[in-house]
């Protein structure tokens, strides 16, 4: 039992933001390390087991070959280790001070469910909508039902006496471009089908996007909502450092984390999940996870004593309302009513090849970087027509996928530049 | 019939990843980028299984397939694509090339040992380092001017 919701709402009643690394290794001596890290940084963490493309897609038998031939996978192949060797991976490390994440990014995730229920650990993510779209060619159909089956067994361990754990990763639809009141309505809508199928503790995500002021807008918008929906459960905040194409310097990948770290604590999140600065290049090493941790820590403490100022409301909360409510007017049931709106294109995902989405959704920048609708297609909201151009050319699109990354890098680049204070 | 270089015409071209892997903008970048060559693009999507991949690949027997992995699975999915199209008939000669991020450790998968070992499993291209997007759309000219490679 590892507790982890109560161990975040601890942190978060003392005023401390937990900070947990995306890690994951195939190699059981440096995932324990990476674990035991993770733990002693100087900061206040959970653990993660991130799990690896193979065991992800249900290919289990490459992933058992790949650990008898000792090749390096992107994860941990959590359901082809024998449970025995997951839980002595953990003894020691994994306890009520230390809970331990699983992350997978599995459209069908039962046997991933079994296998950290079977070694101990109660505390995952996903969602039948953020874990197909983006992470398969599933009918989303199946994926609904796939996702209300381990919403049981987490909730049956529940009456066994665990305190499971189910974070939404609704707020990082493809990981960029997607505009924030979509990636609100699909955190709230997820974090109502883990209640509505038994779960009693989750987390609502929201991942960095492209503009600081509009990120604040959102996550303010994403916790009236939850506390409006989400009543009766125990819910917490999650902020993700930016999903989409990350600065290739070390010092933009920092600026870029700095800036995560002080949304974080502004918006009044609970917990963070961070980039290092090896995100464009490679899987991260042990210590650039820890790195990452501490900075984070460090920026998030000076963040607690700087004044809060206040913020603007662009309509943000209004969209994504407007949003659930096409959702849930479909169906008393929240699963089906996400399986039909998106076949009507009520919800649809800019960019998004599943065949399941409409595909019609088209998104942008504005000068200022802020990300809005340029084509909503079927949903109701309102596109912001001749505010920009949807990025519909190759070269467009590259422009608008690395805008984060050439802004940090060129952060970096000019504080590195900037000529040094003459000595007196 | 032999193309001459002055006039090119539009290639068939299959872009997919592999069963692993599940990223899509590389794909999305990958398709427009060849449309705006001026060739057609059958764009397969995320997490392509290998029957899938073979069998859309032998029903439409397109001049081109690129294969693009970032996961850092890809010098493992692609050396076990490979064999399968090839074991079709209708594959045999088709160039097949591959791209991305293939391993997990960055520019170390990118040296010339890795790339070399791609080329003489049977790739006729393998496009990973800072210029891949440049040399791939050379590899794309000529090929659709009929320059033997
Ligand atoms: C966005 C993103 C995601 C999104 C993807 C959404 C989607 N459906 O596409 C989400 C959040 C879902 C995601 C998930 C995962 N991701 Co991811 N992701 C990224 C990220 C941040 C950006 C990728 C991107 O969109 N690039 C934009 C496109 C246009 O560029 P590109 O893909 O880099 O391709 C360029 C070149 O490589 C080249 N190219 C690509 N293919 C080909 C082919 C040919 C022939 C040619 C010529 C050129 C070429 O052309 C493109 C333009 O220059 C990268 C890190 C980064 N770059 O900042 C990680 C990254 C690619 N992800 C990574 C991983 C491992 C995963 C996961 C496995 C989770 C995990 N273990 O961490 C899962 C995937 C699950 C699975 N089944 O595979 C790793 C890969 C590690 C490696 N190779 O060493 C990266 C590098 C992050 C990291 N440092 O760990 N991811």
């Amino acid at each position: 039992m590892t507790a982890f919701g109560a161990f975040v709402a601890r942190a978060r009643s003392q005023g401390r933001l937990v900070v947990q690394p995306r890690m994951g290794m195939s190699r059981l001596d440096e995932m324990r390390l990476g674990l035991y890290a993770t733990r002693n940084a100087a900061a206040t963490t959970v653990g993660t087991l991130t799990v690896d493309s193979y065991t992800r897609t249900g290919a289990l038998d490459e992933a058992r070959r790949a650990i008898d031939d000792g090749t390096a996978l992107n994860g941990y192949p959590i359901a082809s280790y024998p449970p025995d060797v997951t839980r002595s991976l953990l003894r020691g490390i994994a306890d009520e001070e230390f809970p331990v994440q699983v992350r997978h990014g599995s459209a069908r995730p039962e046997r991933i469910v079994a296998a950290l229920l079977a070694a101990g650990l109660d505390a995952t993510e996903g969602g039948p909508v953020s874990y197909c779209l983006p992470y398969s060619r599933l009918p989303l159909r199946e994926a609904v039902t796939s996702w209300q089956r381990c919403c049981e067994l987490l909730a049956a361990a529940q009456e066994a006496g665990a305190q499971p754990h189910l974070e939404t990763f609704g707020g990082c639809m493809m990981g960029q471009l997607c505009p924030p009141s979509l990636l609100i309505a699909l955190s709230v809508l997820e974090g109502m089908f883990f209640r509505q199928h038994g779960l009693r503790s989750i987390s609502l995500s929201y991942a960095q996007q492209t503009h600081t002021g509009q990120d604040e807008e959102s996550v303010a918008a994403l916790i009236r909502i939850a506390a409006d929906r989400l009543p009766d459960i125990d819910w917490h905040i999650v902020i993700y450092a930016y999903m989409g194409v990350y600065p290739q310097s070390p010092g933009g990948a920092q600026l870029l984390l700095d800036e995560a770290a002080r949304l974080s604590v502004r918006t009044g999140a609970a917990r963070l999940i961070v980039k290092t600065t090896a995100e464009a290049h490679r899987i991260p090493t042990v210590e650039e996870n820890v790195r990452a941790l501490e900075t984070a820590a460090v920026v998030a403490g000076e963040e607690g004593r700087a004044p809060r100022t206040g913020i603007a409301d662009t309509g943000i909360h209004e969209e994504a309302c407007a949003l659930i409510d096409a959702v849930l007017d479909l169906d008393a049931d929240i699963g089906r009513a996400l399986v039909r709106s998106f076949a009507k294109g009520r919800l649809d995902v800019p960019y998004c090849l599943h065949p399941d989405n409409a595909g019609r959704a088209r998104s942008g920048l504005d000068s200022s970087g802020r990300l809005y609708w340029t084509d909503a297609g079927a949903m109701p909201v309102a596109g912001r027509a001749g505010a920009g151009r949807s990025a519909t050319g190759s070269r467009e699109l590259l422009d608008a996928l690395s805008y984060v990354q050439r802004t940090f890098d060129e952060r970096a680049f000019r504080t590195v530049a900037a000529p040094l204070p003459l000595s007196p | 019939m032999e193309h001459t270089a002055a006039e090119p015409s539009g290639l068939d071209i299959v872009v997919t990843t592999m069963a692993s892997d599940s990223h899509t903008w590389n794909l999305v970048f990958l398709q427009l980028l060849l449309e705006e060559l001026g060739h057609r693009v059958t764009n397969l999507g995320a997490c392509v299984p290998d029957d899938v991949l073979v069998e859309e690949c032998r029903r439409r027997q397109p001049d081109l397939i690129v294969l693009s992995s970032v996961n850092g699975h890809g010098h493992h999915d692609g050396r076990r694509v490979l064999p399968a199209l090839r074991a079709c008939p209708e594959l045999l000669e088709t160039p097949v090339v591959i791209g991305g991020k293939l391993g997990i450790t960055g520019a170390a998968d990118g040296d010339d040992t890795a790339a070399r070992g791609l080329l003489a499993a049977g790739f006729d291209g393998v496009f990973t380092d800072v210029g891949a997007v440049d040399a791939f759309k050379v590899f794309v000219q000529r090929l659709a001017a009929g320059v033997p490679a």
